[in-house]
């Protein structure tokens, strides 16, 4: 292991480590522009020049591994010269527009020329410029502001796995630009954004917007998947302007996808803002004593089992807690939160978690996709994969739709057949799992949305089994959800429920679920609606509650792998709103049934009472292997595409315009080339 | 040097397929890979593409080369767009490329440039009505020691221009003609002003022949024109001397 000294100080680091890698160890800053932790190393720019004793030049400290007896200075005359020649060329042709760009403030340029740069400029003679660029509805191009990094071009082609933005001409008519006039489409486009270290590519919707220092940041995590994304909220006098990804390694390293970061214009139009009752056949304002004695009434002599309640997909825990403890004390076990219908068995946590994690996919030599793309349904899961076979060209067999997932695969077939197939140790794809050392699959939505959904997922377990995914440390078996709310009402208990029968029932609670199939719910059923959006189902509400979204409150979810993490509260909700927990509260204390909490910290004793995995905040407890599934014959119809369109699958992204523009101009595109492209 | 000239007075094709005859080359070029790195054959491709599609490739070409060798479009294009010998918009028949660079124009580069611009009636980057002539201007050919120096069609070299000796170039492509390639002036590949000088010794002495003299079989006397001491021979000292000038 190499052992040198930067600016005297010694430190030993892994071998190949480079030296701005041993550096930042010793948190020194050392000022860099096109290095990125995540992405390869062009060192193209030349920021992050230091001096190494014995050499005659500046070193670039990014693509310069660390060797024995290295001395390194990071802030002597030469390394500070070499550094001010640095800026003082990148801003040749810089438009120095800071004062209209919406970088400022956040600017890596910016910052670094005032740090590192000199203070007043020499360059009199012209300045170039560059046509901007059009990649769509989400990222705004101001092309003369590049400087040519290219972490751009190489987030495409490294982490998005879409290779649409490349390094055009040369020398001085170099720029960054696509393929003659083509979108970006990738689920995880607006991530460049964030790794643009000027304003060359800045947010479209949030253009012009604000300036990070009147923000206010609050550490949050995202719902529009169930990957448990880890953002950043950033509001301004009680409005959400802009979501951040957190770096978390686990998680969605320091990414996150279009969705999660452009639905929140959609957090302000439809908003349920107060509570209504139906009163002849139309919603009319009311407001909560009414609306809760309204439904008092309505409970009042109703047989538990004529009542259901089903948890809506962006639910959190604390509110399913409560609206299950409600339920009980109406003697009702009609609850569900499979509002899509899905039929896996919810009976044993290995059945339904992402077993392996998502940071275990990078551990992972073979994986198998059954009714899944985890492109639109876990983009960032998506991006694991594609970040694993880039590293080791892993093997991935897919079963279900043959679709572009931005790596190569080797297509098994389409159905239950081919699983079963393969679970009697047939088909190509066995050898492949046999020989390898940590096998995993992923079970989707599109195998499990369907009514053999219980004998598919016995069906998986048994492949699992055979196939050795079960070893020592590894457990290869995942199920992958979308939705935010499922894994932690899966942990709560909130199934069981026979979805057909509750719609028919007499009060059927729906806490934000939109999903279900409106139409099919009674004449007569009694419907309370509880959410935040007057999306499909609240206009079949006969009493609206209305709620809090994600920004809006202190709440936990659970991931996929079975991690529970903290939302917190950025903004207050809008109106007469109340955080859902306390809604159901309150509501129990009127219906003569009041539960026993008052605050947030009873109600998470009690989650920790009903799931120990509350306790731990951001950990994983394994589940243990257990028989899961039902024996049986599987249909031999093909496995279907579960999300239709990636940019509009919840409440919130329903009522987004930022969306629905991605839609129009993402998805339709997308339809058309079908049949020619992938 | 796609980002200097941008026309759109033109079709792209919507389809481009190689003939049989370069599908050959083609797959020889790819063959010479190792499979999974046939990428690496897209500069002879592009260049093939655009010896059939006279003298410039449409984007219909880079997406079949893109099919070809399994790469992205954006790809093909990043190559295509940064080597000045592609071009990306149609050119006349004979694309004539003016090396301006320090030591052609030094030579007179821009003379020859501005005979040329009268006698064709364009200016740089344009193309004659006629479609027979383009005039672009490019970096360094390489070709220094007899500048300044025109390449037309990327294959063949016009050396040592005056604005005299370049008009009857142009004239012999306009009748259909070939012009003679290579210096105009008459001298032999580059030999210096004052013939044979450098090493001239040491090739007597081992029998090679000198350039601009007969074979070594008559042993010539006058190939000693600059005697060079043996101590001369090494690489800095074999320039001809300046004052012999
Ligand atoms: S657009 Fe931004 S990220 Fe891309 S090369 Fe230019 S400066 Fe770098
Ligand atoms: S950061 Fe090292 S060269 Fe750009
Ligand atoms: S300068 Fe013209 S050929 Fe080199």
């Amino acid at each position: 292991m190499p052992k040198l000294t930067i600016d005297g100080l010694e430190v030993t680091v892994e071998p190949g480590t480079s030296i701005i890698q041993a550096v930042e160890q010793l948190g020194i800053e050392i000022p860099r522009f096109c290095y990125h932790d995540k992405l390869s190393v062009p060192a193209n720019c030349r920021m992050c020049l230091v001096e190494v004793e014995k050499s005659p030049k500046p070193v670039a400290s990014c693509a310069m591994p660390c060797a024995d007896d290295m001395k390194v200075y990071t802030n002597s005359p030469m390394a500070q010269k070499a550094r001010k020649g640095v800026i003082e060329m990148l801003l040749i042709n810089h438009p120095l527009d800071c004062p209209i760009c919406d970088e400022g403030g956040e600017c890596d340029l910016q910052d670094q020329t005032v740090a590192y740069g000199f203070d007043r400029s020499r360059y009199r003679e012209e300045k170039r410029a560059v046509k901007d660029k059009d990649l769509g509805p989400l990222v705004k191009t101001v092309m003369t502001r590049c400087i040519h990094c290219t972490r751009c071009v190489r987030f495409g082609e490294e982490i998005a796995g879409v290779e649409e933005l490349g390094v055009l001409n040369r020398g001085e008519y170099l720029e960054i630009g696509t393929y003659i006039q083509q979108l970006v489409t990738s689920e995880m486009s607006g991530n460049i954004i964030d790794i643009c270290p000027v304003g060359a590519l800045t947010s479209k919707p949030y253009e012009f917007t604000a300036r990070p220092w009147e923000l206010r940041k609050t550490q949050s995590v995202d719902v529009s998947d169930a990957v448990g994304s880890n953002i950043r909220i950033d509001t301004r006098g009680g409005e959400v302007l802009r979501v951040l990804p957190r770096l978390h390694e686990d998680v969605n390293e320091e990414w996150i996808s279009d969705k999660a970061r452009f639905c929140i214009d959609g957090l302000k139009n439809q908003r349920l803002d107060r509570p209504y009752i139906r009163q002849n056949g139309k919603l009319q304002p009311a407001n909560w004593p009414q609306a809760f004695e309204e439904i008092a009434k309505r409970l009042k002599g109703v047989k538990g089992e004529r009542i259901g309640a089903v948890v809506g997909d962006l639910a959190d825990c604390e509110s399913i807690i409560a609206l299950k403890d409600f339920m009980r004390t109406l003697g009702s076990t009609n609850i569900e939160c499979r509002q899509d219908g899905a039929q896996f068995d919810a009976s044993e946590p290995c059945g339904w978690r992402f077993n392996t994690t998502i940071a275990g996919i990078e551990k992972a030599d073979a994986i198998l996709l059954i009714g899944t793309n985890p492109r639109t349904e876990a983009a960032l899961i998506n991006a694991r994969i594609r970040k694993t076979w880039l590293a080791k060209h892993i093997k991935i067999g897919v079963i279900g739709q043959q679709i572009d997932l931005n790596y190569p695969y080797k297509y098994l077939g389409a159905g239950p057949e081919t699983l079963e197939e393969l679970a009697k140790g047939k088909g190509a794809f066995a050898d492949v799992l046999l020989k390898a050392q940590a096998p995993m699959l992923i079970l989707g939505p599109g195998a499990v949305c369907r009514d053999d959904g219980l004998e598919i997922h016995a069906l998986a377990r048994k492949v699992a089994e055979k196939y050795n995914m079960l070893r020592d440390g590894w457990n290869g078996f995942n199920l992958l959800h979308t939705q935010a709310s499922r894994v932690g009402a899966l942990e709560l208990g909130f199934t069981g429920g026979d979805l057909d029968k509750m719609l028919k029932g007499d009060v059927l609670y729906l806490l934000g679920a939109d999903e279900i199939p409106v139409n099919r719910i009674g004449k007569d059923t009694f419907v309370i609606y509880q959410g935040h959006h007057g999306d499909r189902a609240a206009a079949r509400a006969d009493v609206i509650l209305p709620g809090a979204a994600y920004t809006e409150k202190n709440a936990i979810y659970v991931n996929n792998e079975g991690r529970p993490q903290l939302a917190k509260q950025a903004v207050f909700a809008p109106g007469e709103a109340r955080e859902d927990w306390k809604i159901i509260r309150a509501l129990s204390e009127i219906a003569g049934k009041a539960l026993p909490y008052d605050d947030i910290a009873q109600v998470r004793a009690r989650l920790v009472e009903a799931n120990p995995i509350f306790g731990a905040i951001d950990a994983i407890k394994p589940a243990t292997w257990k028989p899961f599934g039902k024996d049986g014959d599987c249909d031999k119809s093909p496995f279907g595409e579960y999300i239709a369109n990636f940019y509009m699958t919840d409440a919130i992204s329903r009522a987004s315009k930022v969306m629905a523009e991605c839609t129009d101009a993402f998805e339709q595109g997308k339809k058309e080339k079908t049949g020619t492209h992938g | 040097m796609s980002g200097a000239l941008k026309r759109t007075d033109f079709v792209q094709p919507r389809e481009f397929k190689f003939s049989k005859e370069n599908m050959k080359l083609v797959e020889a070029h790819i063959a010479k890979y190792p499979k999974g790195r046939q990428a690496s054959a897209v500069m002879p491709l592009l260049d093939i593409a655009q010896r059939q599609n006279d003298n410039w490739i449409p984007e219909a070409a880079m997406e079949e080369i893109a099919r070809l060798l399994d790469m992205t479009r954006i790809k093909v294009f990043e190559v295509a767009t940064f080597y000045t010998m592609y071009n990306l918009e149609p050119r006349g028949k004979h694309h004539l490329q003016f090396c301006t660079t320090t030591p052609c124009w030094l030579m007179g580069s821009a003379d020859v440039v501005k005979a040329c611009e009268k006698h064709l009636g364009i200016h740089m980057g344009e193309t004659t009505k006629d479609g027979q002539f383009t005039m672009t201007e490019v970096e360094c050919l390489g070709a220094c020691v007899n500048a300044p120096v025109v390449q037309r069609n990327g294959d063949e070299f016009y050396e040592d221009l005056t604005p005299d000796n370049v008009i009857p170039v142009i004239e012999a492509l306009k009748a259909g003609k070939q012009p003679k390639i290579g210096s105009q002036t008459g001298r032999q590949t580059s030999l210096g002003p004052l013939g044979a000088t450098s090493l001239a010794k040491q090739a007597h002495d081992t029998g090679n022949q000198i350039m601009g003299e007969p074979a070594p079989a008559k042993k010539a006397a006058k190939a000693a024109a600059v005697p060079t001491e043996p101590k001369d021979s090494t690489p800095t000292d074999t320039k001809p001397k300046g004052k012999k000038k």
